[in-house]
């Protein structure tokens, strides 16, 4: 295990931040630690950094108890949200940090942060100052800096949080490549399900500083673990007292076996997708069908439709209340 | 002075081309040439155009007679004193001011919010009270024990008193303004407490510290009434140019009094852009 964290505990004044906090974090993987703003991810993150101190617990990396060590002496390399880029120094130099830091000959330095520049596509960038590059290239320098001392991890504090739609989307995809790559165990923070979905390997669900699910993907999306994951997740909406994928919903106009009578109060096009929405028992739900089915079903408000989940469909079971 | 002291952290930039805002029509070229207009105008009646006429009075009588009136014995020691004690003033504050700006800003003690308030008391005070409380302090029947009355002493203590603010009120936003990150930045790079000061926020202070100091200087070279008291006045000793500037007129030799007046004016201006040049240079350099 890369990074092994047992029972950490941390709270802020009367807050507790993170409670009885355990992950693991294999070699080479790339995980994401996913949650609502203030569920305590970047706590976690910085306390892995040795930004903050745990109040109990540890943090082991690659084997080292590292829970009292200072940060410069953890080899991790930390992405900040907003850069924090060294704005008196070039591009180069931002990068080369770490290295100059270490004492390692210039030539040295020149040769690695090249690379590292050509790494991240900034080799044209190296002599520019920070205020000179767009919040993309800034991330990429932050990126590269990070990884010149060779990390045993790297950790990304929600690393395209300040960035616009369209370069998010670029960003993560690369980073994705990137890791693929140079393979360093990597850990980056994200409240955008999506990202996480897409970039990482391994998923942790914390919320109120507690982790609610670990697994890939396809297993928190598809098996999780407590209503808050399924909702977190994805879209969910409420058949029969349970919760369902809106698109793990059969619609019919006919009655069927095990379904549910609704009623169709609205119906959404959305380019290929159509958002069906219902009335089920006196509550809304609603459906999501592909655009050719919908015209099938020719369906228009006020119509009264059975509804039930697709077999196979994972369903949460909600308590009654 | 560099504009890009205060920069807030940094910001992403907009999309190409979405900084520019419709033109308002006040800012129609004619406008901005009125601006300029009033600027310059304001600006050279009330500082160029004195200062030409100090300039232009020091040599009506012949640059022979200027050289004379800036080398007789007394105000040359006044010129030398002032220009001495100003430097050292300023390189003392550079230091002090800095540390003091650094405690303000980073320290939690009981009643940092009263000592935040008395730095800009140097400022409010009247210089002459402020000599009169020096004088009381450090004077003959100073209650410590303390009398740097008459001497060069009193004098630096004097102009260090009144441009106590100086450094501080300019390094204490920009330590309030840098970016906390930055510093773990460097941290989780491997850079120690001190390599962290040294490499990345002693060279984001500079152009703070370098602006504080040329302004504690060119105030301390001009300093009148705080001195005035507890220096004596003492021809070759203690009398700062400025008094001997005041001695000068009052002797009715206003061609002197110019004269000394237009170095002390070259001199302020030699520092404000030789230290304006040093910033440009060290932030070229990075």
């Amino acid at each position: 295990m890369a990074i092994e964290v047992r029972d950490v505990n941390k709270s802020f004044g009367t807050t507790p931040v993170l409670r009885d906090v355990s992950i693991d974090v294999e070699s080479g993987s790339l995980t994401a630690l996913l949650g609502p703003s203030g569920g305590g991810k970047s706590t976690l993150l910085r306390v892995i950094a040795g930004l903050e101190q745990p109040d109990t617990g540890t943090v082991r990396i690659s084997g080292v108890d590292a829970t009292r060590l200072a940060p410069q002496r953890r080899n991790v390399g930390f992405v900040f949200q907003h850069y924090a880029a060294f704005k008196h120094l070039t591009v180069f130099r931002n990068v080369a940090f770490g290295l100059e830091i270490r004492k390692r000959p210039k030539d040295e330095i020149r040769k690695r942060v090249m690379e590292l520049l050509e790494l991240v596509h900034l080799e044209q960038m190296a002599d520019r100052y920070p205020s000179q590059l767009s919040g993309g290239q800034r991330q990429r320098m932050a990126l590269a800096r990070a990884l010149a001392v060779e990390p045993e991890v790297l950790l990304l504090d929600e690393p395209f949080g300040a960035l616009d739609a369209q370069v998010r989307k670029e960003l993560r995809t690369w980073l994705r490549r990137l890791h693929d790559e140079v393979h360093v165990t990597t850990v980056f923070v994200t409240h955008d399900q999506e990202e996480a979905i897409e970039v990482a390997d391994t998923i942790v669900v914390l919320a109120d500083g507690e982790v609610e699910q670990v697994g890939s993907p396809a297993e928190v999306y598809d098996n999780p673990a407590n209503p808050f994951v399924m909702r977190f997740l994805g879209p969910v909406t409420e058949i029969g007292g349970s919760l369902v994928r809106p698109h793990d919903i059969e619609i019919s106009t006919e009655p069927v076996e095990g379904g549910t009578s609704a009623t169709v109060s609205r119906v959404v096009r959305l380019g290929f997708e159509v958002r069906v929405e219902l009335q089920v028992e006196g509550r809304d739900a609603w459906v999501q069908v592909t655009r050719g089915f919908a015209d099938q079903l020719a369906l228009t408000s006020g119509d009264v439709v059975s509804v039930r989940p697709a077999p196979g469909a994972r369903s949460l079971v909600l308590a009654t209340v | 002075m560099t504009t890009d002291v205060a920069v807030p952290p940094a910001l992403p930039p907009g999309p190409p081309g979405g900084g520019a805002r419709p033109r308002s029509r006040f800012s129609v070229p004619g406008g901005t040439a009125l601006g300029v207009g009033s600027a310059v105008l304001y600006l050279s009646l009330i500082v160029l155009i004195p200062l030409a006429v100090v300039a232009w009075r020091s040599v009506d009588q012949g640059p022979g007679y200027f050289w004379r009136a800036v080398t007789t014995p007394d105000a040359w020691s006044a010129l030398t004193l002032t220009v001495g004690a100003s430097i050292l003033v300023a390189l003392i504050n550079l230091v002090m001011g800095t540390i003091i700006a650094w405690v303000l800003v980073r320290d939690r003690f009981p009643g940092k919010a009263v000592v935040d308030t008395l730095i800009d008391l140097p400022f409010a005070l009247p210089t002459i009270v402020a000599g009169l409380v020096l004088l009381s302090l450090y004077g003959p029947e100073s209650p410590l024990g303390l009398n740097l009355a008459y001497s060069r002493a009193g004098v630096v203590l004097a102009l260090l008193f009144v441009t106590l603010p100086f450094v501080v009120r300019t390094v204490q936003p920009v330590l309030l303004e840098l970016d906390k990150e930055m510093e773990q930045a460097a941290a989780s790079l491997g850079a120690s407490p001190f390599q962290t000061f040294r490499r990345i926020i002693l060279p984001n202070l500079v152009p703070a510290m370098l602006s504080g100091t040329a302004l504690a200087f060119t105030r301390s070279i001009a300093e009148f009434g705080s001195t005035v008291l507890i220096s004596g006045n003492l021809p070759f000793k203690t009398q700062v140019a400025a008094v001997n500037i005041f001695s000068q007129i009052e002797g009715d030799n206003t061609t002197g009094a110019a004269a000394i007046s237009t170095v002390l004016l070259v001199v302020a201006l030699v520092a404000l852009v030789s230290l304006d040049l040093l910033q440009r240079w060290g932030s070229r350099r990075g």
